[in-house]
């Protein structure tokens, strides 16, 4: 382990906020456009058959106190400016979870007049999980290994990419 | 006075509901005096959309038109095109769509009580109650293998059919159920702080109710008996029927009595068609193009009437399927109801009709005192386009 003499404050208190971070994530949902059989799903998670709290995770109501997006449903012509200013509202860094077959690909509804498409071609997204709904074990699997994901990465470098991408998608 | 006016815009994205629609309150101090609602972020265009798939493909879309009540809205469907296609579905088969319509009302019910009761800052019940509901998931998923969209449907018939084992995990299943539901009409009726926020609030009188147009439990919380299943009696209703469940108070303690009350109901009715289930097929040939005609299919789903309108020009696709969920019949009676009441009072009644948005979003346009107005294509198109902004 390299330690760099000039920056040993900013890299511990980097590793003391990824911490803070990965041990309790607080998530945002919001339903874009869909059959809220997913949204059903992500409450039944978070209920004590399932229980996601656990994990640390908290559902919040506002998205500038969020560190996970987490989405459903393909997304609307209505609601599509509505998630991009849900997701630019929220602090960096910012991750995105797309729940559900439709938030994936469009799903079911793909074709119909006002979908716009998959959630991705919105904002960026960082975990994907498949399912129609996805059965609650898958969600909280998805959750975690975006977790252990973020133990990985830099998270500084992570904002950069993001708001590099977010910048990208506004041109 | 104009200055005291203020605007407490809500939504879309809010924390007390899980679905998408704005809402402002207009309040003087903290009293309600006017409330809009706008709705659409969820319309997604389904009754288009199926005019670009096959019969059978539609089964599948329309089922995701709302993830609550899945069953019930390719139930509507199946029989209004095997209506058309003259054709009926077996006696076994009309009987395991009734059990799966049961079973959904009991999940349906289940999740309401625990979201209004969040709704309320009674976090208790809500915890309680779904982990309750997870019985009748997995009730669900035992017959179809899947906890929400059970596609148990095919046009002509069902799926699956219901074996000893799975009859007796099912009554194991319902008797936990019916002693925990037993509980929840005790809180909903008898804790002395949750009344507080239900007795008397959101009161609809059985004048106002049928004004409003309201149907299923809302409407009859406020004592108008309407109920399909015993009006017009469809699928095996008729062999196994239920009882209308209603009250007089109108208020919100009283759509809290009268979907608990359903639940034993449905328990009852689910016992009656686990014990006589008709021997038969579970599905009948169905043509692959439906002869030309226009059908009718109404049913009761678990917030009330669901109404399918089904036009076949003799092709593999429908020419025109309309849907009017009950939801929507609903709606109009929240910005009434809760103006004279506190601004905390709004998520309460709002719950109380069980909105659910992704039924909801679908054009509707309201004329007072019998206006006629025709919309062409082109007002359509841009209305469209005006709202997408």
């Amino acid at each position: 382990m390299n330690i760099n003499p000039e920056r040993m404050w900013e890299d511990a208190l980097e590793k003391l906020k990824t911490w803070a971070r990965i041990n309790s994530p607080w998530a945002i949902h919001y339903n874009s456009g869909s059959c809220n059989g997913c949204d059903i799903e992500i409450l039944a998670t978070l209920t004590p058959r399932y229980d996601l709290e656990r994990v640390g995770v908290k559902l919040q109501g506002s998205p500038r106190h969020a560190d996970i997006l987490i989405c459903t449903g393909p997304v609307t012509l209505q609601s599509r400016e509505r998630l991009k200013r849900i997701y630019e509202q929220m602090p960096e860094p910012k991750f995105v979870v797309a729940v559900g077959s439709c938030a994936i690909s469009g799903g079911a509804f793909q074709g119909c007049y006002n979908v716009v498409g998959h959630v991705d071609a919105v904002i960026p997204v960082d975990a994907y999980i498949p399912g129609c709904p996805p059965r609650p074990e898958a969600i909280i699997d998805g959750v975690v290994k975006l977790l252990e994901s973020l133990k990985k990465t830099d998270s500084r470098a992570q904002s950069a990419e993001n708001s590099a991408q977010t910048a990208d998608s506004e041109h | 006075m104009e200055a005291n006016k203020f605007i407490v815009p809500i939504g879309p994205q809010h924390p007390a509901l899980k679905e998408p629609g704005h809402f402002e309150f207009t309040v003087d101090g903290e009293v309600v005096t006017d409330a809009t609602i706008r709705l659409g972020y969820v319309h997604r265009g389904v009754e288009r959309g199926t005019e670009d798939r096959t019969w059978v493909q539609n089964l599948y879309l329309i089922e995701r038109i709302c993830g609550i009540c899945s069953h019930i809205h390719a139930t509507a469907y199946a029989l209004g095109v095997e209506k058309l296609a003259g054709v009926s579905a077996p006696p076994r088969a009309q009987a395991i769509r009734e059990l799966f319509c049961e079973l959904e009302r009991i999940h349906s019910h289940l999740l309401w009580v625990g979201v209004a009761a969040h709704e309320a800052g009674f976090d208790a019940l809500f915890m309680y109650s779904w982990r309750d509901r997870e019985t009748v998931m997995d009730l669900l998923e035992g017959l179809s293998g899947n906890r929400v969209h059970y596609s148990c449907n095919v046009l002509g018939g069902v799926k699956f059919d219901i074996d000893d084992t799975q009859r007796d995990t099912i009554l194991r299943g319902l008797e936990f159920l019916e002693q925990r539901t037993q509980h929840y009409l005790d809180v909903v009726t008898n804790d002395a702080a949750f009344l507080r926020r239900t007795r008397g609030v959101g009161v609809m009188t059985r004048e106002q109710a049928i004004e409003y147009g309201t149907v299923g439990p809302v409407a009859r919380a406020s004592g108008v008996e309407r109920d399909v299943r015993v009006d017009a009696p469809y699928l095996a209703y008729d062999q196994f029927p239920v009882k209308t469940i209603t009250d007089t108070a109108g208020d919100l303690e009283a759509r809290f009595a009268v979907r608990v009350r359903e639940l034993f109901e449905s328990y009852r009715v689910i016992r009656e068609i686990l014990d006589n289930l008709p021997r038969s097929e579970l599905a009948a040939k169905m043509p692959r193009k439906i002869p030309p005609g226009e059908a009718i299919s109404r049913v009761e789903a678990p917030r009330g009437e669901l109404f399918y309108f089904i036009k076949s020009n003799g092709g593999e696709k429908p020419e025109r399927v309309k849907v009017r969920t009950p939801s929507i019949c609903n709606f109009g009676s929240v910005g009434r109801l809760t103006i004279g009441h506190q601004l905390a009072d709004a998520p309460m009644i709002l719950a109380g009709i069980d909105p659910c948005f992704s039924c909801n979003d679908r054009a509707v346009y309201i004329t007072r005192n019998g206006d006629t107005q025709r919309w062409s294509w082109d007002d359509l198109c841009r209305y469209g386009v005006a709202n997408a902004e």
